[in-house]
């Protein structure tokens, strides 16, 4: 195909950029600071445009994956470098394209050590997001998929808070123990299919009795990403001790990619399996949206308690994702990007009083709203998508997810309905701690309301948060075929299944 | 009776011995401090051309001296990463010896007899000319070890090396002579024979002298449970001595216990499979977890390259082409990362004197950026994560694990790879999250910087074009299993 690789041009653009930091930029410390810091603003920026045009040329009349790209990368062994999207994975990519320069503006006067460095690791793991979620090869998954640890681990682990170290190791060895089953489970469907490529694989029918091990390897690497339930431990340490730009990508786009992963393999390619575990991954998910909501009404910590509401949160995903019907997967996708935009708006909120006072105590702050109105505002509203109020986007997921869920199973949706009512109450429960109240804290009467470059990093989110609320249809078209294709898909593999067992019976 | 082709054959090793020669003599009658500079130079160019010609006469298959000798793509192959890795080691060591107090013009020639050593290894077709390469390349190794005479720690580790080498040849030996005894020939061809397409050709006796024999090549790999020299003489051993044996002498025997195991003995894989998927369960195992508690970055390195041993065991106990194949590519890979990681220890000094603490690394990205880069890329290639280079060795190795079903295996490979990544992340760690201590001094030589940077590169950027060296080791692998 001679189409222009737009693809990998937005994948590769911003190591690009990143290589170029690294060689160019040089001077007295001063200097070194702020080239890094415009360099690496321009370069996301441009990727951010660049990828922009994905939205506007992308075809919504159809399931198949558009722009691709193939590369023969290692003929012998029958894989090659494959990328493209389809409805699924396109509005993902925008997502990592979007938040990168986010992060890197939030991260503007936040970082002052070593920021040629920060700003390259930023970059790197902008390359290694958007190519896990291009991939249409296997290898060149994982690829991106373990990558993305290298970046995340020493932005963790020499940018964040006093426990960081901990809280690197915890992050990369917990993720690469799950990764490294999944690696054996690519590396077993490559031989039983002959080859690596996506699309292909998704139309293999796999022995069943090889699916159930092969999607637990999966679920070994995907739930540690998502976090599910009981290996979620690793998340709140990791966002705690992250510098505010790390936790906004962590919860923003790596835990999307668990979740991605059950949508992209579990679901299309181990359909019995997918539905042999369903009721596991049921149970799971209603344990943590309860579990983890009441966790986090008990946390001190304002990252810790987002924290855990992203796994809260990230529960309604999976449940969507495995009831495995038209508006519960719908909702699912919608409720990822939701809480891609809201969990990092919210950690923002976090970081820009915790650039102030250097706390995220809780009982630190009270009464803000007499000094920063806007800031209260900003954070009224996505406090408020958090907890999936009409009009913002966290409804429409939430709701897509709970309708999906009513036709597979009343308890299932009745007991995550549950969670919601308890994240209204951890949510409000924080509101009301950090911004009313009496002003009494000395430090905090002098304190000042958002800035001209914070506002500029929260208008993007503001705007898309309520765009999603109030109309999500053209969200929902890029999804819908790609959806249906999926769930047609996985109920006829089930079908065919079920087909075979009667016809066996009936002998 | 022997005839010039047979001395073709051989000929980069006849070269190489024949310099070997050459420089004692010029090293003897030259002035004694020109003496290192001229032999050491010679020596590097003695073998860049020995690597020149080896690759320059790959030609197929060739038998000589009566099948003792051979030469194939896979000897091809094997010699071509031994010669590399001899000359980068050489080449990086100039600074260390000069202030180190070891300058004398023995060592690059000590060098040249081990690679002969090899060199031979990789193309015995014999279990004696396999004995005598294994020999030539050990004794001039002991002498390496212990080549800092005047320090304790070195002529212990030579001495620990000197006892329990001599043990383990011991142990192959009588392998060998159980061997013969049972079969009644030492030529690999003929054992060939004699195993191919009878499943139960094996009598005990053979059985065992096999095991001997595995038992011997293990100790020569450092394998669990015969790698208790490993870290001692890895520690004692002048650190580019440790360099060369981490990575020369490893592959020469991996590529000897490749081939004895594949070659004469492969219609007995069900006989030895058991033994190959116990030492490499156990090599993974042990050096995952015993590194973990090392404070010395050498030792560490020994722990590690037990781990990776192990890896490549897996690929043996497999058994089949492409297993070999993965062993292949994961042993040039392993070289790479291995010459690198090491040119990052030699950089270790402070105000002129080695240190070799874990803890002198502390913060040292501060000091020296690209050093600490370096390490970064290194261990996190040696822990296997993509897109590091040593990933795609892992990659394969697994690859042709599962294919021959060897399921728990791999399993336990890949956790194991796990506990591995937490030791290099420590040293990542140290270097990147900690305070600085002290620095490093400044500059670090250009030799051992111009190899940092190349392997690093190489390290880095080998997903781009791994053609190369996936071809060749496809073509060595098919040289061990032809039709």
């Amino acid at each position: 195909m001679s189409e222009f690789p737009l693809l990998s041009v937005v994948t590769f653009l911003p190591l690009a950029g990143a290589i170029m930091i690294l060689l160019f930029v040089r001077g007295t410390p001063d200097d070194v600071a702020r080239n890094a810091r415009w360099g690496a603003f321009w370069v996301s920026l441009v990727t951010f445009f660049a990828s922009l045009v994905l939205w506007f040329k992308f075809e919504t009349g159809t399931a198949d994956f558009q722009f691709v790209e193939v590369q023969p990368w290692l003929p012998a062994f029958n894989i090659s470098y494959r990328l493209g999207v389809d409805g699924i994975s396109v509005l993902f990519v925008l997502l990592s394209t979007l938040l990168t320069p986010i992060c890197i503006l939030a991260s503007w006067n936040a970082i002052q050590e070593r920021v040629k460095e920060y700003m390259i690791a930023f970059l790197v793991l902008e390359t290694m997001m958007v190519g896990m979620f291009a991939a249409l090869d296997f290898v060149v998954f994982y690829i991106f998929f373990e990558a993305v640890l290298i970046p995340m681990f020493l932005i963790i682990g020499v940018w964040g808070g006093p426990r960081r170290v901990y809280a690197a190791f915890k992050f990369f060895l917990y993720t690469l123990l799950g990764s490294v089953l999944m690696l054996l489970a690519i590396i077993a469907m490559y031989i039983a299919a002959g080859t690596t490529d996506i699309p292909t694989l998704m139309q293999f029918k796999f022995d069943p009795q090889w699916q159930t091990w092969l999607w637990l390897a999966f679920f070994a690497s995907f739930a540690v990403k998502v976090p599910m339930w009981p290996v979620h431990t690793w998340l709140p340490d990791a966002h705690v001790e992250a510098p505010t730009a790390g936790s906004v990508i962590l919860a923003g786009v790596l835990l999307k990619m668990g979740a991605y992963g059950f949508l992209r393999f579990s679901l299309p390619m181990l359909p019995i399996a997918s539905e042999f575990f369903t009721p596991f991954i049921f149970t799971l998910s209603i344990i943590a949206v309860i579990y983890t909501s009441l966790v986090a009404l008990a946390q001190e910590d304002m990252k810790k308690l987002i924290a855990y509401s992203s796994v809260a949160h990230m529960g309604f995903v999976t449940v969507g994702i495995f009831a495995a019907n038209q508006q519960a997967v719908e909702g699912a996708i919608i409720q990822m990007l939701s809480h891609g935009f809201v969990s990092a708006a919210l950690f923002l909120c976090v970081g820009v009083v915790y650039d102030r006072i250097h706390s995220r105590e809780i009982a630190r702050y009270g009464g803000l709203v007499h000094r920063m109105p806007r800031y209260a505002a900003v954070f009224m509203l996505f406090m408020l998508a958090s907890v999936g109020l009409p009009g913002t986007s966290g409804f429409v997921g939430e709701f897509l997810i709970m309708l999906g869920v009513f036709e597979v199973s009343t308890w299932a949706a009745l007991l995550i309905a549950s969670g919601m009512v308890l994240g209204a109450a951890y949510m409000l429960y924080l509101y009301r701690r950090v911004i009313f109240g009496r002003l009494t804290k000395d430090d905090l009467k002098s304190i000042l309301d958002l800035d001209a470059r914070e506002m500029l990093i929260f208008a993007p989110l503001v705007f898309l948060v309520l765009w999603m609320g109030i109309y999500p249809a053209p969200f929902l078209d890029i999804i819908s075929m790609s959806v249906t294709n999926l769930v047609d898909n996985y109920h006829g593999a089930l079908a065919a299944v079920d087909g075979g067992k009667i016809l066996a019976a009936s002998r | 009776m022997t005839e010039l082709p047979d001395m073709l054959a051989a000929g980069p090793e006849i070269f190489l011995a024949v310099m070997g020669m050459v420089l004692m003599m010029v090293g003897v009658f030259s002035s004694e401090k020109r003496a290192l500079g001229i032999v050491s130079g010679l020596a590097v160019a003695s073998l860049v051309v020995t690597l020149a010609s080896v690759v320059w006469m790959a030609d197929g298959r060739i038998v000589a001296f009566s099948g003792l000798f051979l030469t194939d793509s896979f000897a091809v192959f094997m010699k071509t990463l031994v010669l590399l890795g001899a000359v980068l080691v050489l080449i990086m060591s100039e600074n260390y010896i000069q202030r180190e107090g070891m300058a004398r013009f023995e060592f690059p020639v000590l060098v040249i007899y081990a690679t002969v050593g090899m060199m031979m290894m990789i193309s015995a077709n014999d279990l004696i000319s396999l004995y005598i390469g294994l020999e030539l390349q050990s004794l001039s190794l002991y002498v390496l070890a212990a080549f800092q005479r005047d320090r304790g720690r070195s002529s212990e580790a030579g001495l620990k090396y000197f006892v329990l080498g001599a043990l383990s040849s011991c142990l192959l030996l009588y392998g060998c002579s159980l061997i013969y005894g049972f079969t009644g020939t030492t030529q690999f061809e003929a054992l060939a024979v004699l195993f191919t397409g009878k499943e139960s050709a094996a009598s005990p006796g053979l059985v065992v002298g096999i095991v001997f024999l595995s038992a011997g090549l293990a100790f020569k790999v450092s394998a669990v449970p015969f790698h208790m020299w490993t870290p001692d003489v890895y520690e004692g051993a002048p650190t580019p001595v440790t360099a060369f044996f981490a990575v020369a002498p490893k592959i020469a025997a991996i590529a000897l216990f490749l081939r004895v195991m594949l070659e004469p003995f492969g219609g007995l894989i069900d006989e030895w499979r058991q033994i190959i998927v116990l030492i490499s369960v156990a090599s993974m195992v042990l050096g995952a977890f015993a590194a973990v508690a090392q404070r010395n970055i050498k030792r560490l390195m020994a722990y590690s390259s037990i781990g990776h041993v192990g890896y490549a065991l897996v690929g043996l106990a497999s058994g089949s082409e492409a297993g070999l194949r993965g062993v292949l590519i994961y042993m040039a890979i392993y070289l790479v990362m291995n010459v690198g990681a090491f040119a990052c220890i030699l950089c270790m000094q402070i105000n002129g004197r080695m240190v070799e603490q874990i803890d002198d690394l502390a913060g040292s990205a501060k000091s020296h950026p690209m050093m600490a880069l370096g390490i970064l890329v290194f261990m996190f290639s040696l822990a296997g994560i993509p897109p590091m280079a040593g990933f795609f060795g892992k990659f394969f190795i697994f690859t042709a694990a599962i294919e021959a079903e060897l399921y728990t295996l791999a399993i336990i490979g890949v956790v194991s790879s796990v506990v591995g990544a937490f030791y290099y992340l420590r040293i990542v760690k140290i270097v990147y999250f900690d305070d600085l201590l002290e620095p490093f001094d400044k500059p670090i030589g250009r030799s051992l910087g111009t190899i940092m940077t190349l392997s690093g590169v190489v390290t880095i950027l080998f997903f781009l074009y791994p053609a190369p060296i996936l071809d060749s080791a496809s073509i060595a692998a098919a040289a061990l299993f032809p039709g």
